[in-house]
């Protein structure tokens, strides 16, 4: 287990490892400069680029770059002049992170509470709603389902904020926007493979053997039933802990995902290249935290982790 | 105990299968024909309405700005004056251009990357994959900025952006499939029987391999045109005069307080087609989830009867 926690670490470091040369040669050889904005001379953008040290060989600005990140230190921001990459990180982290953990929370229990009841009902309607509901939560994009709500429930209803992140009814948009997806995967695992759970022997015996009908289900199908959810959460909490640029941009949310795409279009080399490497590092651990709790949790993949794999 | 029986299928399922089996298949067939039909209308409106509609998706008029659904503007006009109906239909042709064919591209090529990953194993898989991984982490958004850059902007540069990582995913799933097939008792027949690696990857893996492959390939295309939106709309993708959805979207944004109808008309276009896209791939990722083993044992049968037969 052990060994096998190591190998994923040191992997991780070497893609990590690629992934910033990767970014940082594709994004030095996009056209425009971070200094060029509008009104402002060639000489003072050559100026500018000298005192950054952007007009050195590229070859010799990589060392420089990867030197500093071994050691720690990501640079500092060319558009926010004076603000380091890791206080940027600092700053929109915070506001991603706790959007994300209160969306991640809220897909998990509505999908899984909507996932069981469409397992279990015998209502073919419920079945239908639940079913249509989940298809239309995965099926629409993240800006449409966002400026659905923003206009029925902050401008023709008006019972809810429409930006900002203050209070905790501000979260409530934005993180129901970012959960419909999620819930409506983790609706449907957890109904699918419930449903093919109870049809097997054990549960209809442990019924026969006078078992409650809630019984069976919760401590008995479910326990089966949920790894492949469990499975999913490396990807949901990667796709929620490194923001959605649409979602915060409708919503006015200063996060990791508008800083990120902000970087993009301003040429900031420094912050995409710190934003890709931190992003990138959140994927990993997120990964790795999922393959480790689902190793932990079942005997199977345990066994399959410390064996061959290891 | 009745009770029980009945409450879970699988009581019951014994008596009659074959008859709900039958349904269950019959009522799939039919929701495939309904989705298939809105696309079907939704392509014949992105070609026609650019084509016969009075107004042009790119004329600006000050006199009607900002007006109201009407007979003449069916999706009322923009804040230039532009007829809504006419433009979102065009926006909604280059939507579908961008990601049915992104996903042919994407599909192609990670067919091929996936296949001899698989076949080859060892290195060349490791390489392949690896590389995947790390081509797959950087942002797509980069991608299309740097392409639309060096060729300029339009749907080419969107797509030839889209497919730089695109193929990733379906590579991994058809890789897995071929690593599976590969183990097979068909396989190793082909492989006693002498046929080249090229004919048992091609002619008896892949095939076998369809059912993923096809899913996949639906699911490509809502994939790519949420992805084209997405850029378009946060202005890195399709350029004026020209517009996509995403475009069309973005543009009334700023009017969304005083005339709603403009993002819902775009909004609804674009959701009705993602959606039945996405369901149509649901559909059939069900109905081949159930059919693909028995597809398999059934070829595997096949092909040993046909060994067995003396010559």
């Amino acid at each position: 287990m052990l060994r096998y926690t190591g190998k994923r670490i040191v992997t991780g470091i070497l893609s990590l490892f690629v992934l910033a040369t990767a970014t940082f040669f594709l994004i030095h050889f996009m056209p425009g400069s971070p200094f060029q904005s509008g009104a402002v001379s060639p000489q003072v953008v050559d100026a500018l680029e000298k005192e950054y040290g952007l007009s050195e060989p590229l070859i010799s600005q990589y060392f420089s770059y990867m030197g500093n990140l071994l050691r720690g230190d990501p640079g500092i921001s060319y558009t926010e002049p004076g603000t380091g990459v890791a206080e940027i990180i600092g700053r929109t982290w915070p506001l991603t992170a706790s959007l994300g953990i209160t969306a991640l929370l809220t897909a998990v229990i509505t999908g899984t509470a909507l996932g069981i009841l469409r397992a279990v009902t015998k209502y073919r309607a419920v079945k239908s709603v639940i079913s249509t509901g989940e298809m239309l939560a995965a099926g629409i994009p993240g800006f449409a389902a966002a400026f659905l709500l923003l206009y029925v429930f902050s401008m023709k209803l008006k019972v809810l904020p429409v930006s900002g992140l203050l209070t905790p009814a501000h979260y409530v948009l934005p993180a129901v926007t970012l959960a419909l997806y999620p819930a409506a995967v983790i609706c449907r695992l957890t109904g699918n493979s419930l449903e093919a759970e109870l049809r097997k022997e054990y549960v209809v015996f442990a019924r026969m053997k006078g078992l409650s009908r809630g019984r069976t289900v919760f401590t008995h199908a479910l326990k089966n039933a949920y790894l492949p959810v469990l499975r999913y959460l490396g990807p949901a909490m990667a796709y929620l802990l490194t923001g959605s640029f649409a979602v915060e941009s409708i919503f006015n949310i200063p996060g990791l995902g508008r800083e990120f795409v902000n970087s993009i279009t301003n040429r900031d080399y420094t912050l995409i290249l710190g934003l890709t490497v931190f992003m990138g590092t959140v994927v990993i651990l997120a990964n790795l935290l999922t393959d480790l709790l689902c190793a932990w949790l079942d005997p199977r993949t345990r066994r399959a982790v410390s064996g061959d794999v290891g | 105990m009745r009770n029980i029986m009945f409450r879970f299928r699988g009581g019951r399922a014994k008596a009659a299968p074959q008859k709900q089996e039958k349904s269950e298949y019959r009522k799939a067939g039919r929701k495939l024909l309904v989705y298939g039909i809105i696309l079907g209308i939704w392509a014949l409106l992105a070609v026609l309405v650019p084509l016969f509609w009075p107004f042009s998706y790119s004329e600006q008029n000050a006199d009607i700005r900002n007006q109201a659904i009407s007979l003449t503007h069916w999706f009322g006009t923009d804040r230039f004056g532009r007829d809504l109906f006419a433009r979102v239909w065009y926006g909604a042709g280059i939507s579908l251009l961008v990601g049915i064919s992104s996903a042919l591209i994407n599909g192609m090529a990670g067919i091929l990357a996936g296949a001899f990953s698989g076949w080859l194993g060892g290195i060349a898989d490791m390489a392949l994959m690896r590389i995947g991984d790390v081509i797959s982490s950087i942002p797509s958004m980069i991608y299309v900025i740097l392409i639309m850059l060096a060729a300029g902007s339009g749907p080419g540069s969107i797509i030839l952006g889209l497919c730089v990582a695109g193929w990733v995913d379906m590579a991994r799933i058809v890789r897995g499939e071929i690593l599976r097939l590969k183990e097979t008792d068909f396989a190793c027949a082909a492989k006693m029987e002498g046929l080249s690696s090229m004919r048992i990857l091609f002619r008896h893996l892949l095939p076998n391999a369809a059912g993923p492959i096809v899913v996949n390939l639906i699911f490509l295309i809502p994939q790519a045109i949420f992805t084209e939106s997405f850029l378009s709309f946060l202005g890195v993708g399709i350029a004026a005069p020209a517009a996509s959805l995403g475009t069309i979207i973005q543009e009334a944004r700023s009017q969304m307080a005083l005339c709603p109808w403009q993002m819902a008309c775009s909004l609804a276009v674009l959701c009705v087609m993602l959606l039945c896209l996405n369901a149509a791939g649901s559909v059939l990722e069900d109905r081949i989830g159930s059919a693909g083993e028995d597809r398999t044992l059934y070829r595997l049968d096949n092909i040993i009867a046909d060994k067995s037969r003396p010559e």
